[in-house]
């Protein structure tokens, strides 16, 4: 542990690591397990449990919550920095497979937010899925997939992170095809599972380069090698990093490879909001931040490109989100477009900021998933031309959901604003002035979409069916829960200015073995701060004159139609038709050539072996049963009949041959004794 | 001595039985026969028993045992006999093949 204390006194802005050791950091890696037990025990007895199983998936999360807040206090007051692996596997001489788990800054906030962001959304869940199918079958994959992200937070090299990364993948898609009696969620799942696995690919074959390179996989020795400018590294950093941030783009649906997201809104609404919006989406954010130092030292040629995928999907796919219909693919692209703020500010160089972002963005993100679930679960529909004027019957519901709206679209004292500040200034200070304002641009849309799924929803009149009644008390708890830090958590990090006696966001994320090379404002820019609050406010106030007043149908609420623009929009672009096309167009051959294989090489292998293995079965039968065997049986009964039919022959009743016999027989024992013996 | 006479007389009545038990048809005659071989038999137990004089006279007591053995079987023997002539109006061995296969 020396030399990671060394390292980290070095960094720049790194807080020295108070804590290298000790009760909470030794037993971290207990919160990497216990989800996975209570995976295997709620499948083991989840079906006879009152709650079907919720009860060990909340407890483990329980448990795993107080491990998580510890450490994020415990980081706040002194730092800590630790890494505990144990070697499972070794390569050649010097690769080693390692799991365990790394304990600093960035992953003690994961560890925080999916404990206890996860912990809401479970305890949410009870209320949302009960009398609902296969209750325990969702625990237990919630768990698995708690597990799953807890053990990609925790690797200490890009190995274990696979694994957890394709843990969470499995997760995902067993919990977006979960009504999988309708065959168009179970498509939403495999179209999530296929696109990651594209890009996937990148990430492994991005692991591999990289880590063959140094001859190590873990991330601490992999950050110093690229801060010392290591020569072997350098070679390969700008392929390894543009295939690592490649695998980040599938799982944090970046242009073009988001055409997942949206559909996984297949899945249960907690399901939506725990991993399609508050972490496992972040994944991609995270491992950019993991390998942040390839891009700062070596890879740098790779950021532009990056920058620019990043603003594209923060901009282009967030104005998707004013043609939505289903409130639930409305958060979906509205979670596309903050991650591409997020990889833009961490593309750009923006450390600080883009976890700031993913950290505050996943409290009002799930916020609203839930507040959304609730809706859903009062009018039994998705579709906001079904809603309206719900904020008479559903008071608590309507004011959190409102408080998420304005934390996202960047309104002053909310969390929201201090972390989409944050950004553009980030982007500012590395010199993407352009992309800064289209970072302001995309607040804007932010805060228009935001009103308009707010006036759709709450506001105007009820257009669907029954009475929809507030959500029960386990289900607006939550709410409550996460609205708070939705409004407080951005005092987090205020520029230039610390809470007192723990510092800021900044320093307890600068716990780490490297200098992350990233800048910080001293004081607030008003300026900057200014047009991003003003285009926010423009928003609201803009979407409020469109969609503020009820309207009869869905064609008039859409009366607000750029021409050329909306018949894009309704069409996502097209990205998902050329996807297809490119799948129909590409694999259609490629299928239809594994089906010739299948129907006449692999089938005639098959018929040929089950031919060979039918006569071998007849000659057996034929020859070896029925005439060797049987053979053997009937011919010992044939000579056993035969003899008897000639021996009878002898007896034939008669007196005196018997006499006759037995006299001969006599005659013939004299003969012996007398002559021969 | 006396001995070679007794022995051939033996031999030949026992001759006399064999040739009657296989030739004659008559079952009572063969029954005879057979009685005229346990006869040459006790011919031979006697005159031995006349020669070696043993302390316990074994020859007369076997000669004695056969005796009674051979009375017990012409008793049966005739029983037997005479339970076929009733059945079967005859006493010809030729028509008694009944026990057979």
């Amino acid at each position: 542990m020396s030399r990671l204390q060394i390292l980290a006194t070095e960094a720049e802005h790194a807080v020295e690591a108070g804590v290298t050791g000790g009760f909470w950091v030794d037993t971290a890696g207990i919160m990497l397990v216990l989800p996975l037990v209570a995976f295997l025990l709620i499948l083991a007895v989840g079906k006879r449990m009152k709650y079907h199983g919720a009860e060990i998936a909340i407890g483990a999360l329980a448990i795993n919550s107080l491990w998580g807040t510890v450490l994020f206090v415990m980081n706040m007051t002194e730092g800590v920095l630790a890494q505990k692996t144990f070697e499972i596997a070794r390569i050649g001489s010097d690769l080693v497979f390692e799991l365990g788990w790394a304990v600093d800054g960035l992953s003690i906030m994961m560890y925080f937010l999916v404990n206890v962001v996860g912990l809401i959304v479970f305890i949410y869940a009870v209320g949302y899925m009960k009398d609902d199918i296969r209750v325990d079958w969702f625990f237990a994959a919630f768990s698995l997939f708690a597990g799953s992200m807890l053990i990609l937070v925790g690797a200490p090299n890009l190995i274990q992170l696979i694994i957890g990364w394709e843990g969470v993948g499995l997760a995902s898609y067993f919990l977006i095809g979960f009504y999988w009696e309708d065959m168009a969620n179970v498509n939403a799942g495999n179209k999530a599972f296929m696109v990651n696995k594209i890009a996937d690919v990148g990430l492994i074959l991005g692991a591999i380069i990289l880590g063959l390179a140094i001859g190590t996989f873990d991330f601490f020795d992999m950050s110093t090698a690229a801060f010392d400018h290591s020569e072997p590294l350098g070679a390969v950093a700008v392929v390894g990093g543009a295939l690592l941030f490649f695998g980040a783009m599938g799982k944090s649906a970046q242009f073009p490879l988001h055409i997942w997201l949206p559909d996984a809104m297949a899945g249960p609404t907690p399901v939506s909001a725990l991993m399609h919006a508050a972490t496992m989406v972040t994944a991609g954010v995270y491992l950019m931040g993991r390998v942040f130092p390839l891009f700062e030292y070596l890879a740098s040629d790779v950021r532009p490109w990056m920058v620019a995928i990043g603003a594209i999907t923060l901009f282009a796919i967030g104005l998707l989100a004013l043609v939505a219909d289903d409130i639930k693919k409305v958060l979906a692209y509205s979670t596309v477009s903050q991650l591409g703020y997020m990889m833009t500010a961490m593309a750009a160089g923006g450390y600080t900021a883009g976890l700031f972002h993913l950290f505050t963005h996943a409290f009002f993100k799930a916020l609203l998933f839930l507040g959304a679930g609730a809706v859903i679960h009062a009018v039994h529909s998705n579709n906001m031309s079904d809603m309206g004027g719900l904020r008479k019957a559903m008071p608590r519901t309507y004011w959190t959901f409102v408080v998420g709206s304005l934390s996202l679209a960047g309104i002053l004292p909310l969390a929201g604003f201090w972390s989409k500040d944050e950004i553009l200034v980030a982007l500012g200070m590395e010199g993407y002035t352009a992309v800064m304002w289209i970072g302001i641009a995309g607040a804007f849309v932010t805060a228009f979409y935001m009103t308009r799924a707010v006036a759709l929803t709450f506001h105007g009149d009820y257009k669907g069916h029954g009475h929809p009644h507030e959500a029960p008390a386990i289900m607006t708890v939550p709410l409550v829960a996460l609205a708070i830090p939705s409004i407080l958590f951005g005092f987090f990090n205020v520029p230039g200015w610390e809470i007192p006696g723990i510092g800021n966001f900044s320093e307890w994320l600068a716990v780490r073995v490297v200098p992350m090379g990233d800048e910080h404002s001293e004081a607030i820019d008003l300026v900057l701060a200014g047009s991003g609050l003003f285009a926010a406010l423009l928003g609201i106030a803009l979407g409020w004159m469109v969609w503020g007043k009820d309207r009869a149908t869905q064609a008039e609420r859409d009366r607000f139609e750029v021409p050329a623009l909306y018949p894009l929009l309704r069409n996502k672009y097209y990205v998902d038709d050329l996807a297809d096309g490119i799948t129909a167009g590409t694999m259609g051959p490629v299928a239809r050539f594994v089906n010739w294989v299948n129907d006449y090489v692999i089938d005639s292998i098959v018929n040929g072996a089950a031919f060979l293995t039918k006569s071998l079965g007849s000659f057996v039968y034929g020859v070896v049963d029925q005439r060797g065997v049987d053979g053997v049986v009937h011919g010992l009964g044939a000579g056993a009949d035969g003899a008897g039919s000639a021996l009878r022959k002898l007896q034939t009743g008669r007196i005196q041959q018997y006499a006759a016999g037995f006299v001969g027989g006599a005659l013939a024992l004299i003969v012996l004794f007398v002559f021969v013996i | 001595m006396l001995l070679n006479q007794f022995l051939i007389l033996a031999a030949a009545m026992f001759s006399l039985g064999i040739y009657g038990l296989l030739v004659r048809r008559n079952i009572v005659l063969i029954l005879l026969s057979v009685e005229l071989m346990l006869a040459a038999v006790n011919i031979n137990l006697i005159a031995f028993e006349a020669v070696l004089r043993t302390s316990e006279a074994i020859g007369q007591v076997f000669a004695v045992f056969v005796i009674t053995v051979a009375a017990a079987e012409v008793g049966i023997g005739l029983a037997i006999v005479l339970m076929i002539f009733r059945n079967r109006k005859s006493a010809n061995v030729d028509e008694l093949d009944l026990m057979r296969w």
